[in-house]
């Protein structure tokens, strides 16, 4: 099974790697505040107009678009 | 704090001048409806095939062998990728408050998914195949996926370094593992000799080319069916729902037990096979081990609307949402089971895998997809909601009798071939012959026709709606906020 002597130690040093991430994010703060972050993303109203405004006329920046 | 109190309060933040990237957004949005529709008609042809095998009257480039791995590779790369192009576009800019790293590079790798996708479709009903499943595209494409999805992750990483908050919201965490495991996966998978412009040998063979084969296949269904469309999950139900997902903590626990241990999970594809035995019952326990991280997830989607089911009862597109979440639910209770042994050897080789897969694929992946364009389409041109809304209403219904039609089927078919063939008389004879089980089938291929054609019939609906949804309408420009947290 020679696949093996490629898989498992690919697979250990992914774990080993995902340790290494997870370290960080444990020690950067990305878990500090997880009552308010889950709540933030709905801050934005993304793209919605008011009610009979209509469609958001493109601007200037239109021309980067294509 | 009194910035974010402005922020919470709903109202216009500033701008900082700069406009979201969403040209790649809508146009692998759009792309994503164009090879729905093309990857499930596929998928009905071959389904009638099943039961008419003179359908397409002996031509070859239309055979059913040709014809499934179009299938397959329309409906989870072209449909399912473009999807999660899009979404994750989306997301990274929205969550990191700032357009995207390398925007040309972005619409790169628009225009190389697409020329992949129209050289699959040329390819593979001529008969240009690898062999292996899900990446039956010669070693040409594969070196095109491969510098394309470098792009990829170059943009969506490159956006993440970019962010305007500290904290990486939980839907990127899939994403990124998602981008980064589908490239190691691919690369490992798909190494060969090239033996002339479209033939190669894989650099693996016999069952170590099986071990290879079912770790990159059962890794992308984890990484690409499964924390790809969680990543979905995690954004656009609580937008949709307009609620924080139920527990943010639970979100993070999910994803690191899921990428911890998705990784072995492969073997169970190769029980009784030359594979080992202990490496069998590893993958195993791998997979059963799977069930928890994936009822956690499903549990705290669902859970989002604790307190507020009525929207459930409103709201078609949430309907998708939280029915995909259900159908994740089962689809992960019944893989674990069917990779307990003694089930798969009832199970293995007969069409109750094949309703597994589709109960995964068109419940979860499929509906959460459906779900998630019908937000993120009206929003990417400027309108509150779809040109239909009793069209989304429509189309939930006959998708959702369509599923289970087409999964009930293949329940029934497959189990009943699997007792077929291990139907012994007293003296060690078998009972039936292999073409018996066949003909028992064909009821549950007619009704599984059925099932599909109703699937089919909803996504053309959902074709027109979002081409009557952007007829009308021009593309907004979305201005990035100033943030209001950091």
């Amino acid at each position: 099974m020679e696949s093996l002597f490629v898989l498992i130690p690919l697979s250990a040093a992914l774990v080993l790697a995902i340790i290494v991430v997870f370290g960080w994010a444990l020690n950067s703060g990305q878990f500090e505040d997880l009552d308010n972050e889950g709540r933030r993303i709905l801050d934005d109203a993304d793209g919605v107009v008011d009610p009979g405004q209509g469609p958001v006329q493109p601007g200037s920046e239109q021309s980067r678009e294509n | 704090m009194a910035i974010a109190a402005t922020a919470a309060m709903g109202g216009a933040r500033a701008s900082t001048g700069a406009v979201y990237d969403d040209w790649v957004v809508r146009a692998f949005a759009l792309a994503t409806i164009v090879w729905g529709v093309v990857g499930m008609l596929v998928g009905v042809v071959i389904a009638a095939q099943l039961i008419w095998p003179d359908l397409t009257y002996g031509i070859s480039w239309l055979s059913y062998g040709r014809l499934r791995p179009l299938h397959t590779n329309a409906v989870i790369f072209a449909f399912g990728g473009c999807a999660l192009f899009a979404t994750s576009y989306h997301v990274v800019q929205r969550t990191c408050q700032t357009p995207l790293f390398a925007p040309a590079l972005a619409k790169f790798t628009f225009w190389g998914w697409q020329a992949i996708i129209v050289a699959a479709v040329i390819t593979l009903p001529l008969g240009f195949t690898s062999g292996k499943e899900y990446a039956e595209l010669q070693w040409p494409i594969d070196i095109a996926i491969t510098v394309v999805w470098v792009a990829y992750a170059v943009v969506f990483f490159g956006t993440i370094g970019l962010r305007k908050v500290r904290h990486i919201y939980v839907a990127n965490w899939f994403f990124g593992a998602f981008i980064l495991a589908v490239a190691l996966l691919h690369v490992v998978n798909s190494m060969a000799m090239p033996w002339g412009a479209m033939h190669s040998y894989s650099m693996f063979s016999g069952v170590q080319d099986a071990m290879i084969q079912w770790w990159y296949g059962h890794n992308a269904v984890g990484f690409f069916l499964t924390a790809g469309f969680l990543g979905i999950m995690y954004y656009y139900i609580p937008k949709q729902a307009e609620r924080p997902i139920y527990s943010y903590r639970l979100s993070i626990v999910h994803f690191w037990a899921l990428i911890f241990t998705y990784m072995w999970a492969g073997p169970h594809h190769l029980h009784y096979t030359a594979l080992p035995d202990w490496v069998q019952s590893l993958g195993m326990i791998f997979s059963l081990i799977l069930l928890a991280p994936s009822w956690g997830g499903m549990i705290n989607g669902i859970m989002t609307l604790s307190g507020a089911w009525h929207k459930l009862r409103d709201d078609a597109v949430l309907k998708f949402l939280i029915v995909s979440l259900a159908f994740y639910g089962m689809s992960t209770f019944e893989g674990p089971m069917m990779s307990i042994k003694t089930v798969n050897a009832l199970s293995h080789y007969t069409d109750w895998t094949i309703g597994h897969v589709h109960s995964g694929a068109l419940g979860w992946v499929g509906l959460i997809t459906m779900g998630a364009m019908y937000h993120l389409i009206p929003r990417m041109y400027g309108r509150k909601s779809m040109y239909s809304v009793k069209a989304i209403e429509l189309h939930f219904w006959i998708a959702t009798v369509g599923i289970v039609l087409y999964i009930a089927a293949m329940w029934i078919a497959g189990v009943m071939q699997g007792l077929m063939w291990r139907a012994v008389h007293p003296d060690g004879t078998l009972v039936y012959t292999f073409s018996e089980s066949v003909r028992a089938s064909y009821p549950f291929y007619m009704i599984r026709l059925g099932g599909g054609l109703l699937y089919f019939a909803g996504m053309l609906l959902m074709a027109w709606n979002v081409f009557m949804t952007v007829r009308n309408s021009k593309p907004a420009v979305a201005p990035v906020p100033v943030p209001a947290y950091t």
